[in-house]
């Protein structure tokens, strides 16, 4: 996907991208350098701090303050650095078996300690850079080369809302638009913000693909009032229609 | 009648929740203050909350103590039904007092109600408070003396009982004086030049805070915990960061991101946390971010003996980490050296953007030492730069180390990547760049090494045995040759266990025999030793059944040592 907008501050020369064709990745990596430009942030005031994995190198790839530290463990690294330093805008970002698998304990105390950044998941149900084993997101029924899946999914939406998280909203890399209006809604929002994205993984997963997402997905609705944490969790716990924007918030910004 | 002696053992024994803690922290301070003599307090406990048996020994004497003894001239045990615990260090010299209740016909017993919680005035009385009061009365320490103390020590609520308690037990204890049953102590007149009683944990607490030390992460674990508690109380009025975490992977990794952004973060933490810490260190290693460890080590492997001591952590900390990365390793053996090198730590670790391990153990933090006053005059050094709009982080230098920016101070930007990575910071695969940058983190250590805190040499330079300890193995081995009194032994202490320091090598070469002596089952330091300059120990004096070394014990070995042909 050729990049159409004029350069920004975030942009880099000519990185050498190590994401394979049509992956979700590259949509995120543009609405991130489009909301934080849009929000007047410089990239001396940013930092991204990510762990391994395709996502993980997000910040390799564009013109911010980055620490690209151990699988698993970017929460803690990020809520080090926030608490440093709270005059830096401070996102973690990688995908779901680094979030929610090697780091899932600190996602759970993550919510509990309400640092004020904000959590970009890139969930695309498969682990990429490891060659297609499964995710702790993947669905049941999900083959690949070390499993047929049996195992539930887990259901970080749900366990946001469970414990209370303080943001919470998925949204879906092809709608770069929506996706970047949440994180900047994310970024401005005081405390810990959750934004688990869609992003299908072109080499790896042939079940949710771009076409899977569209037609398993849908925008809330312009009335949704996402203070309203019972309904918030009925929304979660639908694993069928999935709903995309801010699904919760626990206090009014 | 008063007895005049040199130096006195006392041990108290009782169950965990009756107390124990509470009359170390009362009476040795005290005992300081109003006797003149030197004060050592150190306590042995079990992995509990309430029962069975512990003991606190306190030492008093004329000379400076640092060690533990077996010897117990004083014994108040608290424990109603025996004292087998204690019995290897029981002697025909040993004076036990005991609740009337307590059967142990091997020993004479001087025997008081000490648990019957009577009625005492308006209140009950409290066993604790009437040990206290026993151990006060036999020093003679007035009450204008102690009075005071209890309404700083106890809460408003408890200190009426507990003054009634200490009254209560102080004139049972000059009534059996009167009666000739018991013996009040004189110690020979001498006034103590060190009259700071502080422990090792808060050693390293003030020596932490004196570097600057704005940010401790931890999960509780023992004995790492009691410096994590001294900062959090610290924290109460000054400008420090205190967090406990979900785990120790947490700790390190928050602390690691706090450098990254400018603090200077410390975690604490004992063997089995560390462990769970490993991969974060080597992460530090390789985006070279600052970091300091304080480990608290206790005798593994797994859980082990959670309450007890051992040196068996040094490997762990020299290997720690996949791949290879300059650390520096500190294991102070006073409360001055404790003090010195944590703030020492935090300056090197500034400096030179390595890890610092600050190694201790159980026995050193919870001890309670005489001390002087600390020396102040070491200040903070930060090394932080302000980046401009060309700044790389990783930019190559004579010496290995880049100049360190923080994100959002000057105009560059700040790429840390745990991937091998090039100049700016960015992940990196070909091999010319890494073989550069792992010669660059490699060369860190040439200067590292010039920075080496020297060991401590104390002996005649006569000397045909030289023992060699690290850690908190100082004290013991410093009066274990105090006692034998002779020119053929001298000691040589390593308060830096990585890099070594090359004026140690003059010293181990100029021994006919070395005497290693280390808490642990496999001689860890002499491998190191070994490793860094081909020296072997002679002998191996091995200790690691979870308490700290006495001093009888190692006078006992050193002369079977001495007397072998």
């Amino acid at each position: 996907m050729k990049n159409n907008i004029a350069l920004t501050r975030y942009d880099k020369n000519k990185p050498d991208i190590a994401w394979c064709p049509g992956c979700g990745n590259f949509q995120i990596l543009r609405a991130m350098k489009l909301a934080l430009e849009e929000l007047n942030i410089s990239p001396q005031q940013a930092v991204v701090v990510s762990g391994i994995g395709q996502a993980a190198k997000t910040p390799q790839y564009f013109n911010v303050n980055m620490f690209n530290g151990l699988h698993g463990r970017a929460l803690p690294v990020a809520t080090g650095i926030k608490l440093a330093n709270p005059e830096l805008v401070v996102i973690a970002e990688g995908g779901d078996g680094d979030m929610y698998g090697e780091g899932g304990n600190h996602f759970l105390h993550a919510i509990r300690r309400n640092p004020n950044l904000t959590h970009i998941v890139h969930n695309n149900m498969v682990y990429g850079l490891t060659k297609g084993q499964a995710s702790p997101t993947s669905q049941i029924g999900f083959k690949s080369p070390i499993q047929s899946v049996t195992d539930m999914p887990l259901n970080p939406i749900a366990i946001a809302i469970a414990q209370n998280a303080s943001f919470v909203a998925r949204s879906f890399s092809l709608n770069i638009n929506q996706l970047k209006n949440l994180l900047k809604t994310a970024i401005q929002h005081e405390g810990y913000a959750l934004i688990d994205v869609f992003q299908p993984c072109v080499v790896f997963n042939k079940v949710n693909t771009y076409q899977w997402f569209q037609e398993h997905t849908y925008d809330l609705p312009n009335d949704y009032n996402p203070y309203d944490r019972e309904k918030a969790f009925q929304i979660a716990i639908d694993e069928h229609n999935l709903a995309l924007g801010i699904i919760y918030k626990n206090h009014i910004d | 009648m008063q007895k005049k002696i040199k130096d006195i053992s006392i041990v108290i024994h009782g169950a965990a929740g009756q107390g124990l803690k509470t009359i170390e922290l009362f009476l040795a301070p005290l005992l300081l203050q109003h006797t003149g003599f030197y004060v050592f307090s150190t306590s042995e406990y079990m992995s509990r909350i309430r029962g069975g048996n512990n003991s606190v020994e306190i030492h008093v004497s004329t000379s400076p103590v640092l060690a533990f003894v077996e010897r117990i001239d004083l014994l108040i045990s608290m424990n109603r039904f025996n004292i087998d615990h204690l019995c290897d260090r029981i002697t025909k010299n040993t004076t036990i007092i005991a609740d009337h209740s307590l059967i142990a016909e091997k020993h004479s017993l001087i025997q008081i109600p000490l648990l019957d919680n009577v009625q005492n005035g308006n209140e009950k009385t409290i066993p604790n408070s009437i040990v206290i009061g026993i151990v006060l009365s036999l020093f003679a320490i007035s009450p204008t003396h102690y009075i005071p103390e209890i309404k700083k020590y106890f809460s408003k609520a408890t200190a009426n009982q507990n003054q009634q308690s200490i009254e209560y037990g102080y004139q049972l204890t000059d009534k059996l004086c009167e009666e000739k049953k018991l013996t009040k102590y004189k110690l020979i007149a001498t006034t103590a030049k060190q009259d700071h009683l502080i422990s090792g944990a808060e050693a390293i607490a003030a020596g932490a805070i004196s570097g600057g030390c704005n940010f401790v992460t931890a999960y509780p674990m023992s004995p790492g915990t009691s410096v994590f508690t001294h900062m959090a109380k610290a924290a109460r009025d000054r400008p420090i960061i205190i967090e406990q975490v979900e785990d120790e992977i947490s700790a390190a990794n928050m602390a690691l991101g706090a450098w990254y952004a400018g603090a200077r973060a410390m975690i604490t933490t004992a063997g089995g946390g560390f462990a769970l810490m490993c991969e974060t260190i080597s992460l530090a290693g390789m985006i070279e971010t600052p970091l300091v460890v304080l480990i608290g080590q206790r005798p593994g492997p797994a859980t082990g003996l959670p309450t007890r001591t051992e040196q068996s952590d040094l490997n762990l900390v020299l290997y720690a980490g996949h791949g290879e990365f300059p650390r520096i390793i500190l294991a102070p053996g006073t409360p001055q050296e404790a003090f010195q090198l944590t703030q020492k730590a935090f300056n090197l670790a500034d400096k030179f953007q390595v890890p610092v391990f600050i190694l201790a153990d159980q026995f050193f933090l919870d001890s309670l030492y005489c001390t002087d006053v600390f020396d102040l005059t070491q200040k903070i050094e930060t090394h932080i730069i302000k980046t401009d709009s060309c700044y790389q982080r990783y930019q190559l230098t004579e010496d290995g180390i880049s100049p360190r920016g923080i994100p959002n101070y000057g105009d560059g930007i700040v790429c840390v990547d745990s991937d091998e990575h090039n100049e700016t910071g960015y992940i990196a695969e070909d091999k010319k760049t890494r073989i550069t940058m792992q010669n660059k983190r490699l060369k860190k250590l040439e200067s590292i090494k010039k920075y080496a805190y020297a060991p401590t040499f104390i002996g005649s330079e006569n000397f045909t045995f030289l023992v060699v300890c690290w850690g908190s193995n100082y004290g013991v081995v410093q009066e274990t040759l105090q006692q034998l009194n002779t020119t053929s032994f001298a000691m040589l202490h390593f308060a830096q266990l990585y890099p070594l320091h090359p004026e140690a090598k003059k010293y181990l070469h100029q021994a006919h025999k070395i005497i290693m002596v280390e808490n642990n089952s496999s001689g860890q330091f002499d491998s190191l030793l070994h490793r860094e300059f081909n020296v072997r120990s002679d002998h191996l004096i091995l200790q690691y059944d979870g308490s700290p070394f006495s001093v009888e014990g190692l006078t006992r070995q050193l002369q079977h040592i001495s007397n072998e042909k």
